[in-house]
């Protein structure tokens, strides 16, 4: 499947500043049964973000007009648990294309990626001052530089790490499959001497 | 010849598996067996499809249907219409691509990481993928087992590879001997408890020791699969006679002379002596006592004697105030203590807790007696093996009896997929793996425990330190 590319992205952000998000409350199991990757962006946080009786429930910042873009910003371990890649499809159907943490699970990420959402892993003191900020003014403009591996604010700015191959294929919108499909002889070879 | 360096099980496992490792790239893992289910399959067939690809070798390929399907007449077709379809979706991709499947009403069909081991598919030295966070559980056998995402189930499909970076290595050991009481099951809790819900990620964990050795596989099984709520890439331990005399005449293990190579091949995965790991972790058998969860993730775990924290014990902010909010969720204060609380539902069931030896620990606890008033029993067996092994033990009477209710194999209340859900605001003692909020239903309250302390519950009405019932 061909991806979006990603270079370079600012947009303001979203702040959710609680740790351990697990990918049952990203999207909850009962949400899990279509068989095609779209639409999963309307039932993102369900339960965070709608009532029982599926009224908006207006304290969730998804529910807030105030904030908005492409960036979401949590805390530490977001996405542990399942290994469900719907939690990563709602993200990017809602419309994120970024999530900044500063600690992710193993499983979360690589299906971020495998995605075209990208997992930016930044300080503790970090996100902490980036939540702040775009707590206290939800305009505030973030912008995230892949090429380069950077992050940046208001004038504060930290680097962070993303193995080269991963890059390579968010920058030129390759995933894993095209790879692997040129080891066919290898894998053929393999599989039979096993 | 020089000296080989000394490696682990699982570096020796993994490099046997590498098809390709290039400067710059994560390595080109082979899988040898590739569990497939209705949930995490559907749009990686749809990939094969557009790309105009089959299915690379269908052979270390298995399904089953287990995540969406009802624990009541499974004979009948499924009622509601998107599980239902899930399901016929499974089955169409299947025969499209010549998948075995073990669907509703074949003798084989159950929770996947339940079928795998019991049918011998499972074997030490294998590398195993699923499209489930609990491959782990597979770990048990010597095998290097781990959940992956519907992208790449699609690349193992596609290739029987998948590409990788390889993970560092941790080790925990638990020394001595437990106590009575105290099972596999709270030993895992324990260990999450102690390093915490991410505290294994970026890891693969060896379990060693004392304490672990003296384990069933079944009880081994239980230990591997909570793997992951640690955050570890996945979980193992070295295979030993328990596990050469489990695989002794399963469907799809060696038979005859070839199980006796096997197992000499086999004899050859444990740890060289001087293997380094990267992190390496030790814990006292004797420290452990029956455990069970307070909050909304599987770390935040105590002795059933202990009393939750109280907000001022905890460290970090951030941390105070996901507690805060976790403890509100669930109901209870800081500092409180869980002994005696009233519970409203038993979950026995999951890939955690749904073999015949979970089964055989309940009716233990349960024979004779009735389960509390106002409580509600589910017992839902891993398999249809186990299901029939329950039967031919007699222990659906003992459940009977006691006014549990024993339904057909599914993952059920684990993740409330189904029609099994806790309500809202219900207290549920679960043998299952996870305690999220809105996991076993929306806005229920899970409380994670052993298959014995879920069993004494029952009975009482109330969260019961079992060791003072046996």
């Amino acid at each position: 499947m061909s991806k979006d590319k990603f270079t370079i992205l600012t947009s303001t952000a979203v702040p959710l500043p609680v740790e351990n998000i697990d990918t049952d409350q990203i999207i909850p199991a009962r949400f899990l049964k279509a068989t095609t990757r779209e639409g999963f962006g309307e039932n993102l946080f369900r339960d965070w973000r709608y009532t029982s009786d599926n009224q908006p429930i207006n304290e969730f910042v998804l529910n807030n007009a105030a904030f908005g873009g492409k960036i979401l910003v949590a805390g530490k371990n977001f996405g542990c648990g399942s290994s469900r890649e719907h939690a990563a499809w709602s993200i990017y159907d809602y419309g994120f294309r970024v999530v900044v943490s500063s600690f992710f699970a193993d499983i979360f990420k690589n299906n971020a990626l495998n995605n075209a959402v990208l997992p930016v892993v930044v300080s503790d003191s970090f996100l902490a001052v980036l939540l702040e900020a775009i707590q206290k003014d939800p305009t505030t403009p973030v912008t995230v530089d892949l090429v380069n591996q950077e992050i940046s604010f208001a004038g504060k700015r930290e680097t962070f790490e993303i193995n080269a191959y991963k890059k390579e294929c968010l920058i030129n919108g390759y995933d894993d499959i095209d790879y692997l499909l040129s080891l066919n002889k290898e894998i053929r070879e393999f599989d039979l001497s096993h | 010849m020089s000296a080989q360096k000394p490696k682990t099980i699982f570096e020796k496992i993994w490099d046997a598996h590498v098809v390709k490792r290039a400067e710059g790239y994560p390595d080109a893992l082979f899988i040898d067996r590739h569990f497939i289910h209705e949930v995490t399959s559907p749009q990686a067939f749809d990939g094969l499809r557009q790309r105009g690809i089959p299915v690379f070798n269908i052979q270390r390929t298995t399904a089953t249907a287990d995540h969406n399907v009802p624990t009541k007449d499974q004979h009948l077709p499924i009622k509601e219409a998107l599980s239902r379809h899930q399901v016929e979706t499974l089955r169409k991709n299947c025969r499209d691509f010549g998948i075995e499947l073990y669907d509703l009403g074949h003798p084989f069909q159950g929770i996947v990481h339940i079928i795998g081991p019991e049918l011998g598919l499972t074997q030490p030295g294998m590398t195993i993928v699923c499209g489930d966070s609990h491959t782990s559980t597979h770990g048990a056998f010597g095998s290097v087992a781990f959940g992956i995402g519907t992208s790449e189930v699609e690349q193992v499909l596609a290739t029987q590879c998948i590409l990788q970076y390889k993970p560092k290595t941790m080790k925990i050991e638990i020394k001595g001997t437990l106590g009575k009481g105290v099972v596999s099951k709270d030993i895992i809790l324990y260990i999450i408890s102690k390093i915490s819900a991410s505290g294994a990620t970026g890891f693969f964990v060896e379990y060693a020791g004392e304490a672990i050795q003296q384990l069933s596989m079944e009880a081994r099984m239980t230990i591997c699969n909570m793997s992951i709520e640690m955050g570890a890439r996945g979980g193992l331990i070295a295979p030993d006679e328990t596990t050469f005399n489990y695989l002794k005449g399963r469907k799809f293990a060696p038979q005859g002379e070839a199980f006796d190579r096997a197992v000499a091949k086999w004899k050859q995965l444990p740890s060289d002596s001087g293997a380094v790991y990267d992190s390496v972790l030790t814990f006292d058998a004797a420290d452990i006592a029956p455990m069970i969860t307070y909050g909304t993730n599987p770390g935040m775990g105590m002795r059933v004697t202990d009393r939750i924290p109280t907000v001022e014990e905890l460290k970090e902010i951030n941390e105070q105030k996901s507690f805060k909010k976790s403890l509100e969720y669930m109901g209870l204060e800081p500092g409180s203590a869980l002994l005696g609380k009233p519970v409203d539902y038993v979950f026995i069931g999951s890939c955690t807790n749904a073999r015949i030896e979970d089964l055989r620990l309940v009716a233990s606890i349960v024979k004779g007696k009735k389960k509390a008033a106002g409580v509600e029993v589910w017992v839902i067996p891993g398999s249809k093996q186990v299901e029939q092994q329950a039967v031919k033990e007699g222990l659906n009477k003992v459940f009977e009896e006691a006014g549990f209710e024993l339904r057909s194999p599914g993952c059920s209340a684990c993740l409330g997929m189904n029609e099994d859900k806790v309500p809202p605001g219900k207290y549920c003692i679960s043998t299952s793996n996870r305690n999220f909020e809105g996991r076993q239903g929306p806005k229920s309250r899970t409380f994670l425990a052993s298959p014995l302390s879920a069993a004494v519950a029952a009975i009482t009405g109330k969260v019961t330190d079992v060791r003072e019932y046996i």
